[in-house]
């Protein structure tokens, strides 16, 4: 099997060690990988703020770049939402968006879905985790199981959280129109944390924006992404 | 209403600055509400009754015409009396009519939205009646002059404190009167008014085109009161509002309900139909006003007309993370939240209602909650794309999205904004949107290389071992 990564390019500025241990888990399960290097941003930015044009720019350029992928895999549920639902409606009437969306899967979504891999080792046993359901891995790309799942088959504690499935704030340039609505919202969001040692989403974004909250208000708690601590999971 | 939703993120950095109470009231309240909803869905097959409800919707929008024509002939039957307003100035002359001939001089109001966007009580208080707004939350808010700040909770930023502090300034009730003692006060004001009211006002929840039927929904008991007993009875009812049969409430009578506050039904649900027969108590006069105001060029609209599925439940208001910062006024129109932000630019256009359809992060907590499945999310993007080419955005974000463009389009371009990202001088177009980020959250911290890098390094060990 042979996937195609696409780091997208907030982790690859951002979480590039995501990046990495996404890369080393896949071989370790026994996955071709490619890394394109053509790739730079799926577009979402300028697809959600309106700007269609550019937008749809970026959409026939990741078409491109991945078009020989046999599955195309993203440390992201909002980036892979972006692919998977919002190309088609960007291009409408393109049988090769439509056909590329079907291919197109969050990590940990194509771990379970597409591997069967619900244990990946017991790396993280006793961490006690927060887990942030990135909104778009969670209500576009129906993605709420798979990361508990593999998280807490690798030792992991998941905390139970209040506000585990409420937007942080982030959306992305929502953050800079509204700095002031984006802030409160990450502090609630932030006020119900659990006691976890490690706060993990599938979204660099969310990640970004909380981590950066966080710092500001002095909250110590580690911040890392999804496919890091499942590498961990993997590796010990 | 006047508009004001141009000037929403200002105001909404205002209002959490100045008074942080209204998101701790709203926040509190709309989790509430929420959860009970979310409690009340899950006792019924939920997505069959929203499938259900949203085809009825679909189905009465798709043939309006006719189904208007058939509840003012049933209506007329019963001996209502029908007006068609386009706008504010047509529904005020209705009510100029009946006060100057019935000689009103106290009105009182059930809660609907649709008069506050027909400005209803600005206007009778401008011809001298009195107008006591019935349900408490809007009572409430009426003695503050503020306008409704969620489309079922109107007084919801409200805190106990404020309004104790209300009370003993305008009744002089004590600091520490419990809720009940406030609501007895109100109860005794009010009772009062309907008491010697000339005339009722009312919205509807639904109006049935096949008997004619005016469907309230209520807890309070008030709208009953407003509705039965001043002499003369007015209903503004929005053109969307109607359903084919009466059968169809038995669907959307408990799905408003369970969606809006979680209830099987609410506590009080009155039909009426025209005024009272011989022997009968109740008004004498009955109006129906059927209201346009912008939703038959919504409903024109192949993008966004599914907004005029919306029962105005606020489901969507109590799902949604940005509304629960600040609650409606920031919005700056009758209809905030997520509904309002596709519904406003509808009614009002997308020139005076600009900010608003980026008041969300696009996180679909509304669509979740929607008893109609409007998309909300995807109406959101329909009219930012459409602020784009009317050129609404501000210069920045047309500077930085072409920048953003010629970066991301070349593979060149994009690994020297990354080096750019760790040392070098960024470009000046993007020095406003970081410091919008750093100034909440510090400074970016890029990882040390790049992914991109980090993969060469892997695929060069890599070739060394083999």
């Amino acid at each position: 099997m042979r996937v195609a990564l696409f780091i997208t390019c907030l982790a690859d500025q951002f979480y590039a060690e995501a990046g990495v241990a996404a890369v080393r888990l896949l071989r370790a399960l026994g996955v071709e990988v490619d890394f394109p290097e053509g790739q730079t941003c799926c577009g979402q930015p300028a697809f959600n703020a309106g700007h269609w044009e550019e937008a749809r720019a970026l959409a026939r350029r990741t078409l491109r770049v991945f078009q020989e992928a046999e599955y195309v895999v993203l440390p992201s549920g909002s980036c892979a939402s972006m692919l998977r639902n919002h190309y088609p409606e960007l291009l409408p009437g393109s049988r090769e968006a439509l056909a590329f969306s079907e291919r197109v899967y969050e990590l940990s979504q194509f771990l379970v879905r597409v591997l069967g891999v619900e244990r990946l080792g017991e790396g993280l046993k006793g961490v006690r985790v927060a887990y942030h359901h990135g909104c778009h891995a969670l209500r576009e790309l129906g993605v709420r199981e798979e990361p508990l799942t593999l998280l807490t088959n690798a030792g992991a504690e998941v905390l139970p959280w209040e506000a585990a499935e409420e937007c942080c704030g982030f959306g992305g340039l929502f953050s800079v129109k509204l700095p002031e609505v984006s802030l409160a919202m990450a502090d609630r969001k932030l006020s119900t944390l659990p006691a976890a040692q490690v706060l993990t989403s599938t979204d660099a974004g969310c990640l970004l924006h909380l981590s950066g909250r966080m710092a500001k208000s002095g909250v110590n708690l580690r911040v890392a992404p999804l496919a890091t601590l499942l590498w961990e999971a993997y590796a010990g | 209403m006047r508009a004001k939703a141009r000037f929403y993120p200002k105001e909404a950095a205002r209002l959490l600055k100045e008074r942080p109470g209204v998101r701790e009231a709203v926040t509190g309240a709309t989790l509430h509400f929420e959860r009970n909803r979310l409690r009340a869905y899950a006792e019924v097959p939920i997505e069959e009754w929203r499938e259900r409800a949203k085809a009825i919707k679909d189905h009465v929008l798709s043939h309006l015409d006719r189904y208007l024509e058939e509840a003012e002939r049933r209506l007329l039957e019963k001996g209502a009396r029908v007006h068609w307003a386009e706008g504010p100035e047509e529904a005020h002359q209705v009510l100029l009519e009946i006060v100057r001939r019935r000689g009103v001089r106290r009105a009182v109001k059930a809660k609907s939205m649709l008069t506050e966007e027909l400005g209803v009580n600005p206007f009778l208080e401008s011809l001298g009646v009195e107008v006591f707004e019935t349900d408490l939350g809007e009572y409430l808010i009426q003695l503050l002059k503020e306008p409704p700040s969620h489309i079922v909770g109107p007084a919801i930023h409200l805190s106990l404190e404020e309004i104790r502090r209300l009370f003993h300034e305008r009744f002089g009730t004590p600091l520490e009167a419990s809720p009940e003692a406030l609501a007895g006060v109100a109860r005794k004001v009010l009772r009062e008014a309907f008491l010697t009211a000339d005339l009722g006002i009312s919205g509807a929840n639904f109006l049935v085109a096949e008997t004619g039927t005016l469907a309230l929904m209520e807890n309070e008991g008030n709208i009953r009161l407003s509705t039965s007993l001043p002499r003369v009875h007015v209903a503004f009812v929005g053109l969307e509002k109607l359903l084919p049969r009466l059968s169809d409430l038995a669907l959307f009578l408990p799905l408003t309900a369970r969606a809006a506050t979680g209830q099987r039904l609410s506590t009080y649900v009155s039909l009426l139909g025209g005024p009272a027969k011989e022997g009968e108590e109740g008004p004498e006069e009955v109006h129906v006003v059927l209201v346009d105001h912008g939703r038959t060029a919504l409903l024109a609209d192949p993008e966004a007309w599914e907004t005029l599925r919306c029962l105005r439940c606020g489901a969507c208001l109590n799902a949604c993370p940005v509304y629960r910062q600040t609650g409606g006024h920031p919005y700056g129109y009758v209809y905030s939240g997520p509904i309002g932000a596709v519904l406003d630019p509808g009614l009002l256009s997308l020139e005076e209602a600009y900010p608003l359809p980026y008041a969300s992060t696009l996180c679909g907590a509304c669509l979740e909650a929607c008893p109609v499945k409007i998309p909300i999310p995807r109406l959101l993007l329909t009219w930012r794309h459409r602020a784009v080419a009317e050129g609404l955005t501000p210069g920045w974000e047309k500077t930085a999205m072409a920048a953003f463009r010629k970066v991301m389009e070349s593979p060149a371009l994009y690994r020297l904004f990354s080096k750019a990202l760790r040392g070098l001088p960024l470009p000046q177009d993007l020095l406003p949107l970081l410091r919008a980020w750093t100034e909440g959250r510090g400074a970016l911290r890029p990882s040390p290389k790049p992914f991109h890098e980090l993969w060469r390094e892997m695929e060069e060990d890599r070739g060394r071992q083999n």
